[in-house]
């Protein structure tokens, strides 16, 4: 396809036989009032000055690779596997647009089913759908969905323990929905779910670190008639109990994790998967494997009357696309590592946050908040975080995320995050610096 | 296309047929017909009232899903759970087994007031 734009003597042809004088009298219908007078770009620069200029700007940046990377808090530094990039980057897959039509996107078809299924697997569930904008929004979406299964039923219980931008994101999502948000705080298995609960929240693991076995909570909700669903890590998954397996009905996470590089703003990626049972109420699409007439193995989208291009108004959700770039980075990603690499990978993060834990733990004034962790954990600290960040940045740490950023009341929190990337001397360098930051 | 004679029908294609002091409720061959293979049913919960007119289910099938209206005021007393596991009964035999739901009807006047098998062929353009 052309990018090149059309030339002043198309234009003019376009313009009559429209039967319009300008370009201008396509936008009579914007009353004076609304339109911008002037937009007071400046001039125009040659390419060379335009890089020049975005480099300046993006050497301002702190790279992960230049730091000692203690920071996560939803977002995590991960190796990528050169394969993936370079796969993920060929046109066929870059220039795919939405498959509407399976005869021209079996590449595009057959990713996303793999993606599918073995991020099911990972999660533990029948189905996952070909993904959302990010873990957020696909939480946002399960409360729903979970809301929508359950008629009359108006209780959702979410953790006081979710990740603050999640809680808001729910919240947006849900403004327009007579929906009663009640927060529990600590384990889900002993919240007071009831006849008028559509379905509990569990983070797995919250945001603080921390997290709790899902099945007393799934059982409690299944007993009730309400629906369990889960945020979950994951890359936790793959060494601990997937929520599937613990009786979740609808689990999401964010997917970034999993092959895909650290963006501010993203793009990240959703993950949502559910039972046989809730297959119909998923938002988004699904591809599924079929045979052509030739009876060779073929990939189309399925489930479609779900979806807002058939079902208008009445679909379950108004997604009516995916993630596609970001999914395929995780499915090659997932592909690459294979089971046994990713167990590794869960592994070494899960051994290396402990080993920093427990150093972390010991020094005076610094107190490790939960019992159970995967590879981010609360840390209490004797001054204000903000403070200690500040002055481990300036030997090249960063340390984690100070909660002042999300709760200015909690100044003396220290959210600390170690994945496979930190060395042994990283640790050991972090823990000596928080040590005489304390003095 | 088949349009039983004992059932009243309205113009969305769904009719309710006397059985005892029962309604069954289905779609006729022709909303069959037109959907194609079913493949699916939404049904609503046993004890559930639902007045005429309302939705209360859809039918999904490989083409479309559409809403399913109630014919005739009531209470819902069984859903078919024969079609629930083979929806492809509505396509073999829409009047007989492949029936959706019964109902205790609630206003049995209503029932005159719908389409008679005359009425509802020349709707859909047979005579």
């Amino acid at each position: 396809m052309s990018f090149v734009p059309h030339t002043d003597l198309e234009r003019a042809e376009m313009l009559k036989a429209i039967g319009i004088a300008s370009i201008e009298d396509l936008f009579s219908d914007i009353p004076e009032h609304l339109r911008i007078e002037d937009l007071a770009l400046p001039e125009s620069i040659s390419e060379i000055e335009a890089i020049d200029e975005l480099e300046t700007l993006a050497s301002r940046n702190v790279k992960t690779k230049d730091m000692d990377w203690f920071l996560g808090a939803g977002a995590y530094y991960s190796y990528i596997p050169a394969v993936v990039p370079a796969l993920a980057g060929r046109g066929e897959f870059l220039t795919a647009y939405t498959p509407y039509q399976p005869e021209v996107s079996q590449g595009t078809l057959q990713a996303i089913f793999e993606y599918q299924s073995m991020t099911a697997k990972l999660l533990g569930m029948s189905v996952v759908n070909a993904s959302h904008y990010d873990g957020a929004t696909a939480l946002a979406e399960a409360v729903l969905m979970a809301w929508k299964a359950r008629e009359n039923r108006n209780r959702i219980f979410l953790p006081k323990d979710l990740h603050p931008e999640y809680s808001q994101v729910i919240s947006t999502y849900c403004t327009s929905f007579d929906i009663e948000f009640i927060r529990y705080e600590g384990d889900p298995g002993q919240v007071a779910i009831d006849e008028d609960t559509a379905a509990i929240v569990v983070a797995y693991p919250g945001f603080s670190g921390q997290f709790y076995p899902v099945s007393k909570a799934s059982d409690k909700a299944h007993e009730k008639g309400a629906l369990c669903i889960v945020q979950a890590d994951p890359l936790m998954c793959a060494i601990f109990k997937s929520p599937g397996e613990q009786g979740a009905d609808i689990v999401t996470a964010e997917g970034q994790c999993l092959g895909n590089p650290l963006n501010f703003g993203g793009p990240y990626l959703g993950m949502m998967g559910t039972t046989d049972a809730l297959i119909r109420r998923m938002p988004g699409r699904i591809v599924g494997q079929t045979k052509d007439k030739f009876g060779k193995r073929g990939f189309v989208l399925t489930l479609s009357t779900r979806e807002q291009h058939i079902r208008r108004e009445k679909a379950v959700s108004n997604i009516c696309s995916n993630q596609g770039l970001s999914m395929l980075q995780t499915c090659i990603y997932l592909a690459t590592l294979g089971k046994n690499g990713l167990q590794k990978v869960a592994r070494l993060s899960y051994d290396k946050a402990h080993y920093a834990a427990q150093l972390i733990d010991s020094i005076s004034g610094y107190h490790v908040v939960p019992k159970l962790f995967f590879r981010e954990f609360l840390v209490e600290t004797p001054d204000a975080a903000a403070k200690i960040v500040e002055a481990l940045n300036k030997k090249g740490i960063v340390p984690g995320l100070a909660l002042s950023r999300y709760y200015p009341e909690r100044k003396n929190e220290l959210l600390i995050c170690v994945t496979e990337m930190n060395t042994k001397a990283q640790i050991e360098k972090l823990a000596v610096a928080l040590k005489e930051a304390a003095k | 296309m088949a349009i039983d004679k004992n059932a009243r029908y309205l113009e969305s294609h769904e009719y309710a047929k006397p059985e005892g002091e029962l309604m069954v409720i289905g779609i006729s061959d022709h909303a069959q017909a037109e959907l194609g293979d079913v493949v699916f049913i939404e049904f609503p919960a046993v004890g559930k009232e639902l007045d005429k007119g309302v939705v209360f289910g859809t039918i999904e099938s490989v083409k479309a899903a559409s809403d399913l209206y109630m014919p005739i005021s009531g209470k819902v007393v069984e859903v078919n759970e024969e079609v629930k596991n083979d929806p492809s009964l509505v396509n073999k035999d829409c009047y007989g087994s492949g029936w959706l739901i019964k109902v205790a009807p609630s206003k049995l006047s209503e029932f005159e007031s719908l389409l008679d098998a005359e009425s509802y062929g020349a709707s859909i353009g047979e005579v």
